[in-house]
């Protein structure tokens, strides 16, 4: 197989992903694509994202039209140098898809599936993926949500770090008798979970509630965390949307969680009815509700943030940076100002409280770039 | 997640809500199997293995092997549940509502109402329904709107296992008399249901489809038909909504409008007979509610007013099939806007 021909594969986003559609390209073939440059729009039943390129060269074929839905891991495109010749890629395609259903059918039997380790004597769900062999990346979710809130950032990181995404306690898969709701807690359970793990360090990325909890965690166990990325992170001022927190545990019903999961994003749009049900079936679990409350009740009384972690940012031994979207409706963005300059800070217009899914192309390079080569 | 058969569904809820709350018990004819006749204790579990292994795990008195009288049994969870407790009676049959219908509908679906409201009746009525099964006409009917006309009773039709495990724990924790519908075809169904004890409120409808043309609504085991027939047409660039409802009583009535505004038309897909049925009057619901919307006929797609046929070649034809729905799915589709 020529080393200057590369194939473009429909991605995987997330454990449930088989198939996806390609609503719109946005390279024309013959033209020239840079690695990272927005590729094509790609729809799950979940969500729509862009998809970017992730070789460069000159996209010399597009073997899937758009409209077309095709299973992860199908050839979408085909990125070459002007010098190879039309044959040469012909004779590519050819053996990709000869290939093709191979690889489909070990790669659905190898899929990862998420395990379980007891933290404080309660189960901890994770997915570990990636094979690197340098200091793993752990991402931590927000108020309400699990894992799979990684889903655009999981085979990104994973290409060169090992990268654990664990389910806070209450959340997820994890067990939901929450015994210790507050800030600290949490980063203990955090720690725990490095602790077993194997993990001496890690460099963290956390989300909202998430953040706060990784960067309590780089607070009281400095060892444990080589670097931080805090995405519109709690912690950081006083304010939250109360109207999030409340609604998120209140709603029982599709409609209002409908409303309810809209303020997370700059574009309402890309709350989908499976999204929706995904977050109802968590929530109709036996012990939710009351593990939720708890939190909320600790971390987020009376609608303002308990844990007033600014003020000690200037103690953090690690490298740090704060990533935020300019149209975030439930942390505000102005949290983002006059933080100590050791802080890097990234702000993203026209995206909202889920950076990471709204812009994720972004942040998985600030992650990586925190990271360093693995 | 592991997957569960519709059956397993259950008897995981079952077993669940017997562990949570020491007052619910489960009675019915063989629910066990070996009561008062030599024979292997936790023999049967029903008739089609649904309570299998509750008498091992709960015993004698909690699982109740019950005498071929439904109106002793089914009356006798009535004055339970008035006096304290949570039973789950299996009905075994829904044909058989015949010889026990005056315990369900004038007393436990009365008690609250006669009361003044100081009464509660947290009963579950557990019962089979359905074609398909070679059962012969007085064990294959959907009798479901009978239970749905009577008011004081809600109605429950899950249409796969995780549907049913998260509506029979709710059907045990509500304080009102619930009939609870499994349609004997589907009890080895498989699909991933969570371990944890969950919910599914009453009286709001899932969407398991959404499209832009045509609206159906399907009930139980139709669910699954009416998807099959909305993800053939999506190729073909006729989008389906697909609703279940999931309770007949409490009827999501907003849903299914909201739906029909949205397309103009609608097709309903209902198992039981078709004067008087769910069908009939999720139509009317449109016609009154929704005419304005509509741009076709509304459509439904039943089964003939005969009984169930015992010859199996008949009971296929009586049965309504993904064919009939998707060609009554074209017809509205064909009306232009």
């Amino acid at each position: 197989m020529s080393a200057d021909i590369q194939a473009v594969t429909m991605p995987k986003w997330g454990l449930a992903m088989e198939e996806g559609m390609v609503v719109a390209w946005h390279v024309e073939p013959g033209a020239e694509v840079k690695a990272g440059d927005d590729l094509a729009d790609i729809e799950t039943t979940k969500i729509t994202n862009v998809f970017e390129s992730p070789a460069g060269g000159i996209l010399r074929r597009r073997v899937v039209e758009a409209g077309e839905t095709v299973p992860v891991g199908a050839l979408l495109g085909v990125v070459a140098e002007a010098g190879a010749g039309e044959g040469e890629i012909d004779a590519f395609i050819a053996r990709f898809n000869e290939a093709f259903e191979v690889r489909a059918k070990e790669a659905a039997e190898t899929a990862p599936e998420p395990q379980t380790l007891e933290v404080g004597g309660l189960p901890i769900s994770y997915l570990r993926v990636g094979t690197g062999e340098g200091t793993p990346i752990v991402l931590v979710h927000g108020f309400g949500g699990d894992l799979n809130n990684w889903l655009f950032n999981l085979p990104a990181l994973a290409e060169s770090h090992s990268v654990y995404a664990l389910d806070l306690p209450g959340h997820g898969r994890s067990g939901k008798a929450v015994s210790g709701a507050g800030l600290d807690d949490l980063a203990e359970t955090l720690g725990g979970f490095l602790a077993a793990a194997g993990l001496e360090a890690a460099h963290l990325a956390g989300h909202s509630l998430g953040g706060a909890i990784a960067l309590q965690l780089a607070l009281a166990a400095p060892a444990r965390a080589a670097s931080l990325t805090l995405i519109a992170p709690a912690g950081l001022g006083p304010e939250i949307n109360a109207d999030y927190i409340e609604g998120f545990i209140a709603a029982e019903r599709r409609k209002e969680m409908k409303g309810v999961l809209q303020m997370l994003f700059a574009d309402p749009a890309l709350v989908s009815r499976d999204m929706i049900n995904d977050v109802l079936k968590y929530k109709r679990l036996d012990g939710v509700s009351a593990a939720l409350r708890a939190i909320a009740d600790a971390v987020f009384p009376g609608g303002r943030q308990a844990g007033a972690l600014a003020p000690r940012l200037a103690e953090l031994a690690v490298p740090a940076q704060v990533v935020w979207g300019e149209a975030d409706r439930v942390v505000p963005v102005s949290h983002a100002e006059a933080l100590p300059e050791t802080l890097r800070v990234h702000r993203f217009e026209a995206v909202g409280h889920m950076a990471h899914m709204e812009a994720a192309g972004e942040v998985n390079r600030l992650i990586l770039e925190m990271a360093g080569p693995a | 997640m592991a997957k569960k058969s519709f059956r397993q569904a259950i008897n995981e809820a079952l077993a669940q809500e017997m562990r949570r709350d020491p007052t619910v018990v489960v009675m019915g004819e063989d629910n066990a199997g070996g009561m008062g006749a030599p024979g292997e204790d936790d023999a049967w579990g029903g008739v089609l293995g649904v309570t299998k292994g509750l008498m091992a795990e709960f015993g004698r008195e909690r699982v109740l092997d019950t005498p071929i009288s439904e109106s002793a049994f089914i009356g006798a969870a009535a004055g339970a549940a008035a006096t304290g407790l949570r039973p789950v009676a299996e009905l075994m049959f829904v044909d058989f509502m015949g010889v026990c219908f005056d315990q369900i509908y004038n007393q436990a679906g009365k008690f609250r109402y006669m009361f003044g409201g100081k009464a509660v009746t947290p009963m579950v009525v557990r019962t089979m329904f359905g074609a398909g099964f070679r059962a012969a006409s007085q064990h294959s009917q959907c009798l479901y709107p009978i239970f749905t006309h009577t008011p004081g009773l809600k109605v429950v039709i899950p249409s796969s296992p995780y549907e049913a495990k998260g509506l029979m724990i709710q059907a045990i924790r509500d304080d009102d008399p619930v009939i609870f519908f499994e349609h004997k075809v589907m009890y080895d169904d498989e699909e991933e249901v969570p371990d944890e004890p969950y919910t599914i409120p009453f009286g709001e409808a899932n969407i398991t489809r959404e499209g832009d043309d045509v609206t159906l609504v399907a009930f139980g085991r139709m669910v699954g038909f009416a998807n099959q027939v909305a993800d053939k047409l999506e190729g073909e660039g006729i989008g389906c909504t697909v609703i279940d409802p999931r309770t007949t009583s409490p009827l999501d009535e907003d849903s299914i409008l909201e739906s029909v505004e949205e397309t103009g038309r609608l097709v309903v897909v209902d198992e039981s007979n078709p004067r008087c049925s769910l069908a009939a009057d999720i139509a009317a619901l449109a016609a009154e509610r929704a005419f304005g919307a509509l741009k076709a006929p509304v459509r439904k797609v039943t089964p003939p007013h005969t009984p169930v046929p015992f010859a199996p070649e008949l009971e296929d034809l009586y049965i309504p099939t993904p064919e009939k729905i998707e060609a009554a799915v074209r017809s509205v589709a064909s009306h232009a806007a």
